[in-house]
């Protein structure tokens, strides 16, 4: 894999001293008489080498395992399909079989005519974990077919992609070489294409955000296909078993999720805001800046900083002090946990969005708050909040967007128990510790427990997205009344 | 001017407030008093993170040995006694377990230290791992067999946890893993300075351990994955958010397209980190076969989450160009494209590098999204940058974790000593960003120009 990029680049390279030396012959070693510099001669002569091969050996190496897997699922026998357990985990036993073959002969334990010739009646399993391959099964007659005709199909396709992609840098260098000329408008060409190479960068964030939807609403159909979707969205229990027959309610994770994102916002909101007019209306300019580095500090911090603080240290002190003084509860994870650590980390995203939209408050409306007499706060109060006012709306809004998608806090923090309570002392659950609860370990993908994860995590999206688009809009819109 | 009315309220000092003065002088102060408390909880929630986190971590950095004289016998440990590695590799570490535990006991012995407790209970002193400690090195040097050697042997979870005073002979009574006994040998081979605490390197270099020996848990292999993912952030997100930024800065026309692509961007930067995890599970992983848990797919992910971090700084500072530059090389006869990669690039170029690293310090400290493509996964073998296994893809495609990971992971484990070792590793992790945000402050100081 690596010498074919290696080789790629190694004609590359060529190309491009030998559409340079070219140009230059044409032009019988004046430049001057070149259309474009020298160099561009050879750049075009690399990039035609290169861009198309790489394009199409991306493309293969992204389609290769898929047509491959198909192409095998299809010929294995439908009978035996339906006889076994799992028909989903058959490709992953067919595709660790070939893997481990292709180890074995790695390591020298098989020759690739014993690979060949291996038979179902002997002991594969053994052979190969003696190669130091560990299997999970036995290997059945089927299943050793298609691992067989699944390596026969990946070798052949990779040699095709050998074939395919060096012929097309082959092609490209040549017809570029011919091409050469002094009178070839070169530097053109090359600006053509790296305006389209820099369009092409431009569409990934499209292609990104198209990803996640796609991702998402592929399994979050094929949920719906096995679960009702009005028990997911309107059903008060969370109760998944493996062995079929869960409760996958939705709102007992949603309301988890907005009573600890309130509680974060109760304690984000005024001490950011606070800060936030603070910072920029009394502090000295030594103080803002020994105090504002500080705070935003709080926002570099990696958020499982902030989960292991809730965890080994907040927690314990809640449970100790409040929760079992007070009689409301024996759990070190609780919503107050998490929502006072998240509230913690969402301080700097109000402070310093809450100072820019202060600071951007034009000079004027303060000087003439002033002239009549208002103290200071009661210009804050009474002239720069109201003016500031949606720009705050929005930061609050982008924090709740924020509080909403944090996982690392409300999993290490919050517990991991769905229920509808009001005690904040009690554990409970969000929406995105399921998601991680039901994704990680040994996931069987046609399963609801594994597939609701994707419904979660659409309707995390769905309502983050709204709130970003809404706060966006707000601070936007605030943002051109003063420009 | 002159039939102004006299007015007919009576005279007031200005010098002396009066009573609504007084309370709104009084509201006045007190609510800077607010705009005070309130820095000043930020700051102290910061510092009292930061300790609590130091508190509970650096201890993680130091480990207790004890030494003393191993006797490799090699009727034992090379029963043919031909000294090839290859047949004495086939001794497992059991075999070792009596070896090390026998000489341990003689040692004490020898030292004239009494004890009551049997060999097992000697021997439980030590690390589970300390017998493959042992046999790494034998296997290393096979001429060590037969001889005796001094060694440093790692010392038990709990024995190193008296040590640091997180096991107390009170809590050891309750605890089924270790006897007041034994701590009090330890206690007495402390004093006697055969059992110290030390520096740990092997906290960085060792890879993990299984949940019954945090004293061996290490974070080699965490580091090496997080530094692979860097890489492929480094090399993938540097490029494309450039040269999407340069499009979208100097050459977008002004229409819907661009309109959409820069609403996007800026969504993205705002998606919740865990939304790109189910992403990268269901194209890489899913339908892609990429290989669970390889930093390959992890850096993939994460160079999805940083490419608009990047985007926006690299815009901002190609804002910040100052137009002359570009009109003096148009001017003088460059193309756009001339004038842009030859003159505005390379002055934007800090900031875009600040930018850059800022935006790899939060993708190294991001969690969520790594444990939904299977980082969690234990893993004890260093991951190759070229992978050999010829079914992974060939370029970091070996199983792998990463720093944050690791912390997650060694929090879920029920043994208390790994509380340490998760905020130690939280510390190793904050050194790091420390250092990257450090360069990124350097290079803006240095480098960056004001027009």
């Amino acid at each position: 894999m690596l010498w074919i990029l290696l080789t790629l680049l190694f004609l590359g390279t060529l190309g491009y001293v030998l559409g340079r030396q070219r140009a230059l012959a044409s032009a019988g070693g004046d430049r001057r008489v070149l259309h474009s510099l020298p160099n561009y001669y050879g750049l075009n002569v690399t990039l035609l080498t290169l861009v198309p091969a790489l394009l199409v050996l991306g493309l293969w190496l992204i389609i290769q395992p898929i047509a491959v897997e198909r192409s095998v699922a299809a010929q294995i026998p439908a009978g035996y399909m339906e006889s076994v357990e799992n028909p989903t985990l058959l490709m992953t036993e067919v595709r660790r079989l070939a893997g481990g073959i292709d180890d074995a002969i790695d390591r020298g334990f098989l020759s690739p005519e014993e690979a060949a010739n291996l038979a179902s009646d002997t002991d594969i399993r053994a052979q190969l974990a003696g190669a130091g391959v560990a299997l999970g099964s036995d290997v059945s007659e089927e299943v050793l077919v298609a691992a067989q005709s699944f390596r026969a199909l990946n070798a052949t396709g990779s040699t095709m992609m050998l074939i395919v992609v060096f012929l097309l840098a082959f092609a490209g260098l040549a017809y570029a070489y011919a091409r050469t000329h002094k009178d070839l408008r070169a530097r053109n060409r090359v600006e053509y294409a790296v305006l389209a190479i820099l369009m092409g960068a431009s569409t990934l964030a499209i292609l990104t955000t198209v990803g996640i939807v796609l991702s998402m609403l592929w399994d979050t159909r094929n949920f719906f296909q096995l679960y009702p979707w009005q028990d997911f969205f309107f059903g008060l229990e969370w109760r998944p078993s493996f062995e079929g027959d869960s409760d996958l309610g939705l709102i007992p994770l949603l309301w988890g999720t907005l009573y600890i994102s309130f509680i974060a916002l109760l304690v984000a909101v005024p001490i950011g805001l606070f800060a936030a007019i603070y910072m920029a209306e009394y502090a000295s300019r030594r103080v803002r800046s020994v105090a504002k580095p500080l705070i935003e500090v709080l926002a570099g911090i990696p958020t499982i900083v902030y989960g292991l603080f809730a965890l080994i240290t907040v927690g314990p002190l809640l449970r100790d002090y409040f929760a079992q003084p007070l009689g409301l509860g024996d759990s070190s994870s609780s919503v107050m946990t998490a929502g006072i650590v998240m509230g913690i980390m969402l301080i700097p995203f109000v402070s310093s969005l809450s100072d820019d939209i202060i600071n951007s408050v034009p000079q004027s409306l303060r000087d003439g708050s002033y002239g009549l007499g208002a103290t200071q706060s009661e210009t804050v109060k009474q002239v720069i909040l109201p003016a500031a006012l949606p720009g705050i709306v929005g930061a609050v809004l982008l924090a709740a967007s924020r509080a909403i998608g944090e996982t690392m806090i409300v999993v290490l923090g919050a517990g991991a128990a769905a229920r509808l309570d009001l005690n904040p002392f009690e554990a409970m659950t969000t929406v995105t510790v399921k998601i991680v609860g039901q994704l990680t370990g040994d996931t069987d993908f046609s399963s609801p427990e594994a597939l609701v994860a994707f419904a979660l995590g659409l309707t995390l999206f769905v309502i983050t997205l709204g709130l970003n688009i809404f706060a966006l809009y707000i601070v936007r819109k605030y943002r051109e009344q003063y420009e | 001017m002159t039939d102004m009315p006299i007015s007919t309220a009576p005279a007031r000092s200005l010098y002396a407030q009066d009573a609504r003065t007084k309370k709104r002088n009084r509201a006045e102060s007190r609510f800077r008093t607010y705009g005070m408390a309130a820095v000043a909880t930020g700051i102290i929630a910061l510092i009292v993170l930061l300790t609590s986190i130091l508190g509970n971590g650096l201890s993680a950095f130091r480990q207790t040995y004890v030494s003393f004289p191993v006797e490799l016998t090699a009727e034992r440990l090379d029963p043919d006694g031909n000294r090839n590695p290859e047949e004495m590799a086939a001794v497992t570490t059991f075999g070792y377990l009596p070896i090390l535990a026998e000489s341990f006991a003689a040692h004490l012995e020898a030292e004239g230290i009494e004890t009551e407790m049997g060999i097992r209970e000697i021997a439980a002193m030590l690390s589970e791992e300390a017998p493959a400690q042992v046999r790494a090195m034998v296997l290393a040097n096979p001429e060590l067999v037969g001889t005796t050697i001094d060694a440093q042997i790692l010392v038990g979870g709990r024995i190193d946890g008296y040590f640091k005073g997180r096991v107390t002979l009170d809590s050891a009574e309750r605890d089924r893993n270790v006897t007041p006994e034994q701590l009090m040998l330890a206690q007495e081979l402390a004093d006697r300075g055969m059992m110290e605490t030390r520096f740990n390197w092997e906290f960085i270099t060792w890879p993990d351990a299984s949940g019954s020996r945090p004293e061996a848990a290490g974070l080699g292999v965490a580091i090496i994955g997080s530094l692979y993912m860097m890489i492929v952030v480094l090399v993938l997100a540097l490029p494309v958010g450039v040269a999407a930024s340069i499009y979208l800065e100097e050459f977008a026309p002004k229409n819907r397209l661009t309109d959409l692509i820069e609403v996007n961007i800026s969504n993205l930067a705002a998606v919740p980190s865990i939304v790109f995890g189910i992403l990268g599970l269901a194209v890489f992983i899913n339908f892609m076969n990429f290989n669970q848990s390889s930093p390959l797919v992890g850096g993939l992910v994460l160079t999805l989450m940083t490419l608009p971090t990047i985007i926006i700084a690299t815009r901002a500072s190609l804002r910040a160009v100052p137009p002359s530059i570009r009109q003096a090389a148009l001017g003088l006869g460059a193309s756009k494209m001339q004038s842009i990669f030859h003159h505005v690039l390379p002055l934007a170029m800090p900031g875009i590098l600040t930018g850059t690293i800022i935006g790899l310090a939060q993708a190294l400290g991001e969690t969520a999204p790594l444990l939904l493509i299977g980082m969690v996964a234990f893993v004890r073998e260093y991951p190759d940058f070229l992978s050999t296994h010829s079914n992974t893809f060939p370029l970091m495609g070996d199983g792998a974790t990463a720093l944050p990971v690791q912390v997650y992971s060694w929090t879920q484990r029920s043994d208390p000593a790994f509380v340490e070792r998760a905020s130690g590793a939280i510390i190793v992790l904050l050194v790091f960003l420390l250092m990257m945000n450090l360069i990124a402050i350097v290079l803006r100081r240095r480098f960056e120009r004001r027009w």
